[in-house]
Protein backbone atom coordinates (compact mmCIF):
# COMPACT_ATOMS: atom_id res chain seq x y z
CA UNK A 1 0.00 0.00 0.00
CA UNK A 2 2.73 2.54 0.89
CA UNK A 3 4.88 1.51 -1.94
CA UNK A 4 1.80 2.48 -4.45
CA UNK A 5 1.38 5.82 -2.46
CA UNK A 6 5.42 6.65 -2.82
CA UNK A 7 5.36 5.40 -6.14
CA UNK A 8 2.42 7.73 -7.09
CA UNK A 9 4.01 10.75 -5.31
CA UNK A 10 7.03 9.98 -7.38
CA UNK A 11 5.48 10.09 -10.75
CA UNK A 12 3.53 13.22 -9.98
CA UNK A 13 6.72 14.95 -8.71
CA UNK A 14 9.01 13.74 -11.81
CA UNK A 15 6.09 15.14 -14.41
CA UNK A 16 4.70 18.47 -13.06
CA UNK A 17 9.11 18.71 -12.54
CA UNK A 18 9.51 17.63 -16.90
CA UNK A 19 6.28 20.13 -16.72
CA UNK A 20 7.96 23.02 -15.62
CA UNK A 21 11.04 22.35 -17.80
CA UNK A 22 9.12 21.96 -20.56
CA UNK A 23 7.55 25.17 -20.22
CA UNK A 24 11.26 27.19 -19.82
CA UNK A 25 11.93 25.29 -23.55
CA UNK A 26 8.46 26.04 -25.11
CA UNK A 27 7.06 29.69 -24.33
CA UNK A 28 8.10 32.40 -26.33
CA UNK A 29 9.37 35.09 -24.20
CA UNK A 30 10.85 35.25 -20.42
CA UNK A 31 8.00 36.60 -18.81
CA UNK A 32 5.97 33.37 -19.76
CA UNK A 33 8.77 31.10 -19.11
CA UNK A 34 8.74 32.37 -15.76
CA UNK A 35 5.62 30.99 -14.90
CA UNK A 36 6.76 27.23 -15.63
CA UNK A 37 9.81 27.07 -13.08
CA UNK A 38 7.84 29.45 -10.42
CA UNK A 39 4.55 27.15 -10.21
CA UNK A 40 5.31 24.01 -11.52
CA UNK A 41 8.70 22.53 -10.11
CA UNK A 42 7.91 23.77 -6.92
CA UNK A 43 4.97 21.28 -6.35
CA UNK A 44 7.04 18.45 -8.32
CA UNK A 45 9.52 18.44 -5.42
CA UNK A 46 7.16 19.15 -3.11
CA UNK A 47 5.32 16.24 -4.45
CA UNK A 48 9.38 14.06 -4.28
CA UNK A 49 9.92 15.29 -0.75
CA UNK A 50 6.27 13.99 0.64
CA UNK A 51 7.46 10.63 -1.21
CA UNK A 52 10.68 10.67 0.56
CA UNK A 53 9.03 10.76 4.10
CA UNK A 54 6.49 8.28 3.44
CA UNK A 55 9.00 5.90 1.71
CA UNK A 56 11.61 6.29 5.28
CA UNK A 57 8.79 6.65 7.64
CA UNK A 58 6.73 3.84 6.34
CA UNK A 59 8.50 0.84 4.02
CA UNK A 60 12.30 2.04 6.08
CA UNK A 61 10.58 2.65 9.51
CA UNK A 62 12.95 5.41 10.42
CA UNK A 63 10.71 7.95 11.05
CA UNK A 64 11.86 10.86 9.47
CA UNK A 65 9.67 14.23 8.77
CA UNK A 66 13.04 16.76 8.32
CA UNK A 67 12.05 17.08 4.47
CA UNK A 68 9.78 19.28 5.23
CA UNK A 69 12.28 21.95 5.84
CA UNK A 70 13.07 21.76 2.06
CA UNK A 71 9.68 22.32 1.44
CA UNK A 72 8.98 24.97 3.28
CA UNK A 73 12.31 26.77 2.07
CA UNK A 74 11.65 26.14 -1.56
CA UNK A 75 7.69 27.51 -1.12
CA UNK A 76 9.41 30.46 0.71
CA UNK A 77 12.26 31.38 -1.57
CA UNK A 78 10.75 30.38 -5.08
CA UNK A 79 8.25 33.44 -5.02
CA UNK A 80 11.18 35.78 -3.83
CA UNK A 81 13.87 34.23 -6.67
CA UNK A 82 11.08 35.00 -9.12
CA UNK A 83 10.33 38.66 -8.24
CA UNK A 84 14.38 39.31 -8.18
CA UNK A 85 14.27 37.80 -11.82
CA UNK A 86 11.27 39.42 -13.13
CA UNK A 87 12.86 42.56 -11.47
CA UNK A 88 16.00 42.52 -13.50
CA UNK A 89 14.53 41.79 -16.51
CA UNK A 90 12.02 44.78 -16.47
CA UNK A 91 15.17 46.52 -15.47
CA UNK A 92 16.94 45.34 -18.72
CA UNK A 93 13.50 46.31 -20.92
CA UNK A 94 13.25 42.86 -22.11
CA UNK A 95 10.47 42.50 -25.25
CA UNK A 96 7.80 40.56 -24.01
CA UNK A 97 5.84 38.26 -26.58
CA UNK A 98 3.57 40.42 -29.12
CA UNK A 99 0.11 40.21 -28.14
CA UNK A 100 0.63 41.10 -24.36
CA UNK A 101 -1.78 43.41 -22.77
CA UNK A 102 -1.18 45.78 -20.50
CA UNK A 103 2.76 46.70 -21.61
CA UNK A 104 2.04 50.48 -20.76
CA UNK A 105 1.71 49.23 -17.25
CA UNK A 106 5.62 49.04 -16.80
CA UNK A 107 6.74 52.10 -15.18
CA UNK A 108 10.27 53.10 -15.58
CA UNK A 109 12.56 53.10 -13.30
CA UNK B 1 7.89 -2.03 -8.58
CA UNK B 2 9.53 0.82 -7.06
CA UNK B 3 12.58 0.18 -8.55
CA UNK B 4 11.46 0.68 -11.91
CA UNK B 5 9.25 3.99 -10.70
CA UNK B 6 12.36 5.34 -9.52
CA UNK B 7 14.12 4.66 -12.73
CA UNK B 8 11.40 6.40 -14.65
CA UNK B 9 11.45 9.41 -12.61
CA UNK B 10 15.22 9.63 -12.75
CA UNK B 11 14.83 9.69 -16.80
CA UNK B 12 11.95 12.31 -16.26
CA UNK B 13 14.17 14.86 -13.77
CA UNK B 14 17.49 13.72 -16.13
CA UNK B 15 15.43 14.50 -19.17
CA UNK B 16 14.09 18.12 -17.56
CA UNK B 17 17.86 19.21 -16.77
CA UNK B 18 18.81 18.67 -20.64
CA UNK B 19 16.09 20.87 -21.63
CA UNK B 20 17.42 23.45 -18.47
CA UNK B 21 20.66 22.89 -19.61
CA UNK B 22 19.28 23.60 -23.50
CA UNK B 23 17.65 27.36 -22.13
CA UNK B 24 20.95 28.05 -20.70
CA UNK B 25 23.07 27.73 -23.80
CA UNK B 26 20.59 29.17 -26.10
CA UNK B 27 19.50 32.13 -23.84
CA UNK B 28 18.51 34.65 -25.65
CA UNK B 29 18.80 36.88 -22.95
CA UNK B 30 21.19 37.13 -19.33
CA UNK B 31 17.69 36.74 -17.06
CA UNK B 32 16.53 33.74 -19.30
CA UNK B 33 19.90 31.78 -18.33
CA UNK B 34 20.14 32.56 -14.74
CA UNK B 35 16.54 31.46 -14.44
CA UNK B 36 17.74 28.02 -16.42
CA UNK B 37 20.44 27.26 -13.56
CA UNK B 38 17.91 28.17 -10.36
CA UNK B 39 15.32 25.64 -12.58
CA UNK B 40 18.71 23.41 -12.71
CA UNK B 41 19.90 24.10 -9.16
CA UNK B 42 15.80 22.99 -7.90
CA UNK B 43 15.71 19.56 -10.03
CA UNK B 44 19.45 18.78 -8.40
CA UNK B 45 17.70 18.80 -5.12
CA UNK B 46 15.17 16.35 -6.50
CA UNK B 47 17.50 14.39 -8.58
CA UNK B 48 19.61 13.75 -4.94
CA UNK B 49 16.41 13.22 -2.73
CA UNK B 50 15.82 10.27 -5.52
CA UNK B 51 19.30 8.72 -5.09
CA UNK B 52 18.58 8.92 -1.12
CA UNK B 53 15.87 6.84 -1.74
CA UNK B 54 17.61 4.23 -4.13
CA UNK B 55 20.39 4.33 -1.45
CA UNK B 56 17.90 3.94 1.12
CA UNK B 57 20.01 6.30 3.51
CA UNK B 58 18.56 9.98 5.09
CA UNK B 59 22.10 10.84 4.45
CA UNK B 60 22.09 12.74 0.76
CA UNK B 61 19.40 15.24 3.17
CA UNK B 62 21.81 17.71 4.38
CA UNK B 63 23.28 17.53 0.97
CA UNK B 64 19.88 19.19 -0.48
CA UNK B 65 19.17 21.90 2.14
CA UNK B 66 22.82 22.89 1.13
CA UNK B 67 22.15 23.23 -2.32
CA UNK B 68 18.30 24.81 -1.93
CA UNK B 69 20.00 27.63 0.26
CA UNK B 70 23.46 27.99 -1.96
CA UNK B 71 21.05 28.09 -5.76
CA UNK B 72 18.44 30.54 -3.63
CA UNK B 73 21.49 33.00 -1.98
CA UNK B 74 23.53 32.42 -5.76
CA UNK B 75 20.06 33.75 -7.88
CA UNK B 76 19.43 36.49 -5.55
CA UNK B 77 22.92 37.49 -5.83
CA UNK B 78 23.70 37.60 -9.00
CA UNK B 79 19.99 38.79 -9.80
CA UNK B 80 20.81 41.50 -7.61
CA UNK B 81 24.07 42.23 -9.54
CA UNK B 82 22.04 42.70 -12.85
CA UNK B 83 19.46 45.77 -11.50
CA UNK B 84 22.69 47.73 -9.88
CA UNK B 85 26.01 46.57 -10.81
CA UNK B 86 26.97 45.65 -7.24
CA UNK B 87 26.13 43.05 -4.69
CA UNK B 88 26.39 45.16 -1.55
CA UNK B 89 26.44 49.03 -1.57
CA UNK C 1 -1.17 46.82 13.32
CA UNK C 2 0.61 45.79 16.72
CA UNK C 3 4.13 45.88 16.91
CA UNK C 4 5.28 45.29 20.37
CA UNK C 5 4.25 41.42 21.35
CA UNK C 6 2.47 41.99 24.78
CA UNK C 7 5.38 39.28 26.35
CA UNK C 8 8.14 41.27 26.85
CA UNK C 9 10.58 38.47 27.30
CA UNK C 10 9.40 37.29 24.25
CA UNK C 11 9.85 39.45 21.45
CA UNK C 12 8.31 37.93 18.44
CA UNK C 13 6.34 34.81 19.63
CA UNK C 14 5.42 33.36 16.10
CA UNK C 15 9.35 33.25 15.04
CA UNK C 16 10.35 31.34 18.51
CA UNK C 17 8.06 29.01 17.59
CA UNK C 18 8.90 28.86 13.64
CA UNK C 19 12.77 28.56 15.29
CA UNK C 20 11.75 25.76 17.67
CA UNK C 21 10.20 23.17 15.21
CA UNK C 22 13.06 23.97 12.52
CA UNK C 23 15.51 22.91 15.25
CA UNK C 24 13.69 19.70 16.05
CA UNK C 25 13.66 19.02 12.25
CA UNK C 26 16.97 19.65 11.58
CA UNK C 27 17.32 16.95 14.47
CA UNK C 28 14.82 14.89 13.40
CA UNK C 29 14.24 13.66 17.12
CA UNK C 30 11.82 14.90 20.16
CA UNK C 31 14.15 13.94 23.13
CA UNK C 32 14.26 16.40 26.26
CA UNK C 33 17.18 17.31 25.49
CA UNK C 34 16.28 18.60 21.57
CA UNK C 35 13.06 20.32 23.46
CA UNK C 36 15.32 21.63 26.29
CA UNK C 37 18.08 23.14 23.79
CA UNK C 38 15.68 24.22 21.03
CA UNK C 39 13.34 25.86 23.57
CA UNK C 40 16.52 28.11 24.66
CA UNK C 41 17.69 28.33 21.42
CA UNK C 42 14.24 30.02 20.03
CA UNK C 43 13.44 32.17 22.93
CA UNK C 44 17.73 33.97 22.72
CA UNK C 45 17.93 34.07 19.36
CA UNK C 46 15.01 36.74 18.74
CA UNK C 47 16.61 38.64 21.73
CA UNK C 48 19.76 38.81 19.68
CA UNK C 49 18.95 39.80 16.65
CA UNK C 50 15.96 42.43 17.75
CA UNK C 51 18.27 45.39 17.62
CA UNK C 52 19.47 44.59 13.97
CA UNK C 53 15.26 44.35 12.79
CA UNK C 54 12.77 46.82 12.04
CA UNK C 55 10.09 45.83 13.72
CA UNK C 56 7.62 43.84 12.05
CA UNK C 57 3.82 43.66 12.47
CA UNK C 58 2.99 40.95 14.65
CA UNK C 59 0.02 37.87 13.57
CA UNK C 60 -2.97 38.82 15.55
CA UNK C 61 -5.22 36.08 14.58
CA UNK C 62 -3.73 32.91 14.62
CA UNK C 63 -6.52 30.38 13.54
CA UNK C 64 -7.27 32.97 10.50
CA UNK C 65 -3.78 32.63 9.50
CA UNK C 66 -4.04 29.22 9.77
CA UNK C 67 -6.80 28.93 7.66
CA UNK C 68 -5.96 31.53 4.99
CA UNK C 69 -2.33 29.12 5.08
CA UNK C 70 -4.61 26.00 3.81
CA UNK C 71 -6.49 27.88 2.09
CA UNK C 72 -3.35 28.95 0.02
CA UNK C 73 -1.89 25.57 0.16
CA UNK C 74 -4.89 24.34 -1.67
CA UNK C 75 -5.21 26.73 -4.56
CA UNK C 76 -1.59 25.75 -5.36
CA UNK C 77 -1.97 22.52 -5.98
CA UNK C 78 -5.15 23.56 -8.08
CA UNK C 79 -3.46 26.42 -9.75
CA UNK C 80 -0.24 24.31 -10.52
CA UNK C 81 -2.92 21.64 -11.88
CA UNK C 82 -3.76 24.76 -14.87
CA UNK C 83 -0.86 25.88 -15.11
CA UNK C 84 0.70 22.62 -16.06
CA UNK C 85 -2.42 21.74 -18.68
CA UNK C 86 -2.04 26.23 -19.98
CA UNK C 87 1.98 25.00 -20.98
CA UNK C 88 1.26 21.53 -22.60
CA UNK C 89 -1.35 23.00 -24.45
CA UNK C 90 -1.16 25.35 -27.77
CA UNK C 91 0.68 28.73 -27.11
CA UNK C 92 -0.73 30.75 -29.91
CA UNK C 93 -4.07 30.58 -27.79
CA UNK C 94 -2.72 31.79 -24.46
CA UNK C 95 -3.25 35.70 -23.61
CA UNK C 96 -0.82 37.25 -21.38
CA UNK C 97 -1.22 40.21 -20.08
CA UNK C 98 0.47 42.84 -17.20
CA UNK C 99 -2.04 43.90 -14.60
CA UNK C 100 -1.96 46.41 -11.75
CA UNK C 101 -3.75 45.71 -8.72
CA UNK C 102 -4.71 48.76 -6.58
CA UNK C 103 -3.38 47.65 -2.58
CA UNK C 104 -5.13 48.40 0.37
CA UNK C 105 -2.30 46.88 2.21
CA UNK C 106 0.32 49.91 3.78
CA UNK C 107 3.23 48.37 5.86
CA UNK C 108 5.54 46.08 3.24
CA UNK C 109 5.41 43.04 4.90
CA UNK C 110 1.90 42.08 3.86
CA UNK C 111 2.77 43.31 0.35
CA UNK C 112 5.49 40.85 0.56
CA UNK C 113 3.20 37.74 1.79
CA UNK C 114 0.19 38.76 -0.87
CA UNK C 115 2.95 39.27 -3.34
CA UNK C 116 4.74 35.75 -2.86
CA UNK C 117 0.86 34.17 -2.60
CA UNK C 118 0.01 35.54 -6.01
CA UNK C 119 3.00 34.24 -7.35
CA UNK C 120 2.41 30.67 -6.26
CA UNK C 121 -1.37 30.76 -7.00
CA UNK C 122 -3.43 30.87 -10.24
CA UNK C 123 -1.37 31.44 -13.40
CA UNK C 124 0.42 34.83 -12.16
CA UNK C 125 3.42 36.14 -11.08
CA UNK C 126 4.31 39.38 -9.09
CA UNK C 127 6.46 42.14 -10.33
CA UNK C 128 6.46 45.10 -8.78
CA UNK C 129 5.26 47.04 -6.50
CA UNK C 130 4.67 50.87 -7.25
CA UNK C 131 5.14 53.44 -6.71
CA UNK C 132 9.42 51.94 -6.38
CA UNK C 133 10.44 52.09 -2.82
CA UNK C 134 13.64 53.35 -4.04
CA UNK C 135 12.42 56.09 -5.16
CA UNK C 136 10.78 57.85 -2.67
CA UNK C 137 12.20 60.18 -0.26
CA UNK C 138 13.13 58.54 3.57
CA UNK C 139 10.27 58.55 5.75
CA UNK C 140 7.75 59.78 2.55
CA UNK C 141 4.59 57.06 2.78
CA UNK C 142 2.96 56.56 -0.45
CA UNK C 143 -0.81 57.79 -0.91
CA UNK C 144 -2.08 54.49 -3.15
CA UNK C 145 0.11 50.94 -4.04
CA UNK C 146 0.26 49.02 -7.08
CA UNK C 147 1.10 45.62 -7.34
CA UNK C 148 1.87 44.96 -11.20
CA UNK C 149 1.13 40.96 -11.99
CA UNK C 150 2.04 39.38 -15.11
CA UNK C 151 -0.72 36.75 -15.74
CA UNK C 152 -0.07 34.02 -18.39
CA UNK C 153 -3.37 33.67 -19.41
CA UNK C 154 -5.78 36.61 -19.21
CA UNK C 155 -9.46 36.34 -19.07
CA UNK C 156 -11.51 39.31 -17.17
CA UNK C 157 -8.91 41.55 -15.84
CA UNK C 158 -11.48 43.02 -13.11
CA UNK C 159 -12.25 39.33 -12.17
CA UNK C 160 -8.83 38.90 -11.53
CA UNK C 161 -8.58 42.23 -9.52
CA UNK C 162 -11.37 41.09 -7.60
CA UNK C 163 -10.23 37.81 -6.96
CA UNK C 164 -6.95 38.77 -5.92
CA UNK C 165 -8.68 41.51 -3.05
CA UNK C 166 -11.06 39.01 -1.72
CA UNK C 167 -9.60 36.17 -1.71
CA UNK C 168 -5.93 37.00 -0.64
CA UNK C 169 -5.83 40.56 0.55
CA UNK C 170 -8.58 40.61 3.00
CA UNK C 171 -7.56 37.66 5.25
CA UNK C 172 -4.43 39.33 5.19
CA UNK C 173 -6.00 42.48 6.33
CA UNK C 174 -7.99 40.77 8.79
CA UNK C 175 -4.69 39.18 10.16
CA UNK C 176 -2.61 41.75 11.00
CA UNK C 177 -5.41 44.07 11.67
CA UNK C 178 -4.53 46.94 9.57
Amino acid sequence: MAEIIVSFLLLLGGSFILIGSIGLIRMPDFFMRLHGPTKATTLGMAGILIASIVYFSFIVEQPSVKEILITIFLLITAPISGYMLIKSAIHHRLESHEGTKGCDNIEED
Amino acid sequence: MLDTVILIVFSMIGLSLLLNLWRLLIGPTVPDRILALDTMYINSIALIILFGIKMVSSLYFEAALLIAMLGFVSTVAVCKFLLRGDIIE
Amino acid sequence: MRFQSRLSWLPTPFRSLLLFIVWLLLNNSYSVGHLILGAILAIAIPWLILPFREPQPLILRPWLAIRHMLLVLYDILTANIQVAFLILGPVKRLRPAFVKVPLDLTHEMPITILASTVSLTPGTVSAEVYPIPETLAPGELPEQRYLLIHVLDLKDEQELINTIKTRYEAPLKEIFQC
